[in-house]
């Protein structure tokens, strides 16, 4: 299987005070690493690209723990979520490879992550933008913290390249009050409540 | 008056590899943003004093922030920008009073010396539009391989009445570099020009 040539990483975080509303005593962090890519089945048709998910374990595990490290620590973290963009030569089941080693990094290193990592993907041209669900690490239902962050840049993906995604945020929304399930209530055994 | 801070975004991207050569070390550069609000949206203000305190006051935090995320000293910076967008019940004049007369001077102490003009753009715009941060060599505007840009954009800033400010620092040039003219090297770092 071929390596992993990676050509550029970004790394983000924002952190939220108020968006207009009474300003709570703890802001809201999210961080993403963006891994670009060379997209080694680009401009064919490979029927066997299962391989490569395994290539990829190693750079999932150094995106997840630059985030854990960015948010100050396992701890901190609260939601998370993955994303792929694929540049034009490539095709949208090449990002689906990432769910595995992306997903089961971030599982690997936060206690009581029972829960599905939320993702999306899609094809994309040089400067596309990838909105990346974020949901509870514990319960999916968790209302309060279903999120997102934009990602991108404006040099990828290259025809022949992926943007590799993953997202952490440190809690709800900062002004968060539409019901539901709360975190405080989670049962955290099926991953959804 | 400070600044009300809706928030801040720091971002690092780093260069491993282009048009298939390594790049090594990484070339690496960092943006810091502040949403703040405008005090001025909505109407003429003649005294355009408190924004350049909050010039000042973000030169400083988003200065600090930058040098922090790269994980370099004050000196280890190469090379810097800085950049306003002003939400549509702002004036262009608003982000001239941030960026010029007082947000250079506490960026300079973040990044250590700073004897070039800090190169600038500032714009109207609206939630998500871009930012082009223009980037020029701290000591000497001179450095060709160090003139360059990052773009910053944020999906939900800057709205009517906010302000987004936006300082980038590196700690090298462009990939590379190859079009001649002075040198980081051969910088003398003196008059800001060579």
């Amino acid at each position: 299987m071929p390596d992993v040539i990676l050509r550029k990483t970004i790394y983000s975080i924002e952190e939220t005070f108020h968006e207009g509303g009474p300003q709570p005593e703890k802001s809201v962090r999210r961080a993403a690493g963006l891994a670009i890519i060379e997209n080694p089945f680009a401009g064919r048709y490979e029927p066997d690209i299962q391989g490569f998910m395994e290539d990829l374990k190693p750079l999932g595990l150094s995106m997840a723990e630059r985030l854990i490290d960015m948010l100050g620590g396992a701890d901190q973290i609260e939601g998370y979520g993955k994303g792929a963009m694929i540049g034009e030569g490539g095709e949208l089941e090449h990002g689906a490879l990432w769910h595995a080693p992306g997903g089961y990094a971030m599982r690997q290193l936060l206690a009581d992550s029972n829960a599905i990592v939320p993702s999306t993907k899609k094809v994309a041209g040089v400067g596309g933008r990838l909105d990346v669900p974020i949901t509870h690490i514990n319960a999916s239902y968790v209302r309060s913290h279903f999120d997102s962050m934009e990602v991108g840049a404006n040099d990828t993906p290259r025809a022949n390249e992926m943007v590799l995604a993953l997202v952490m945020s440190t809690g709800a929304r900062i002004h968060n009050r539409a019901g539901g399930l709360d975190a405080a209530d989670i049962v955290g055994k099926d991953g959804l409540r | 008056m400070s600044a009300k801070i809706r928030k801040i975004a720091v971002s690092v991207e780093e260069t491993h590899r282009e048009i298939g050569r390594d790049i090594s070390p990484a070339t690496r550069k960092a943006v810091a943003v502040a949403v703040i609000e405008n005090p001025f949206a909505g109407h003429y203000q003649e005294d355009l004093s408190a924004l350049m305190d909050i010039g000042a006051e973000l030169g400083a935090l988003l200065g600090d922030k930058c040098v922090a995320a790269l994980g370099i000293t004050p000196a280890q910076a190469e090379s810097y920008g800085k950049s306003a967008m002003v939400g549509e019940n702002g004036e262009l004049e608003h982000a001239a009073a941030i960026l010029h007369p007082k947000l250079g001077a506490p960026l300079r102490v973040a990044v250590e010396k700073g004897a070039a003009l800090v190169a600038s753009s500032k714009k109207m715009g609206s939630p998500g539009q871009v930012l082009d941060v223009p980037l020029g060599h701290k000591d000497a505007a001179y450095v060709r391989s160090h003139f360059d840009g990052i773009e910053v954009r944020l999906n939900d800033a800057p709205r009517a009445n906010e302000i987004m400010v936006a300082v980038a620092v590196t700690d090298s040039g462009r990939p590379l570099p190859r079009v001649g003219g002075l040198t980081h090297d051969e910088a003398m770092g003196e008059d800001g020009l060579r």
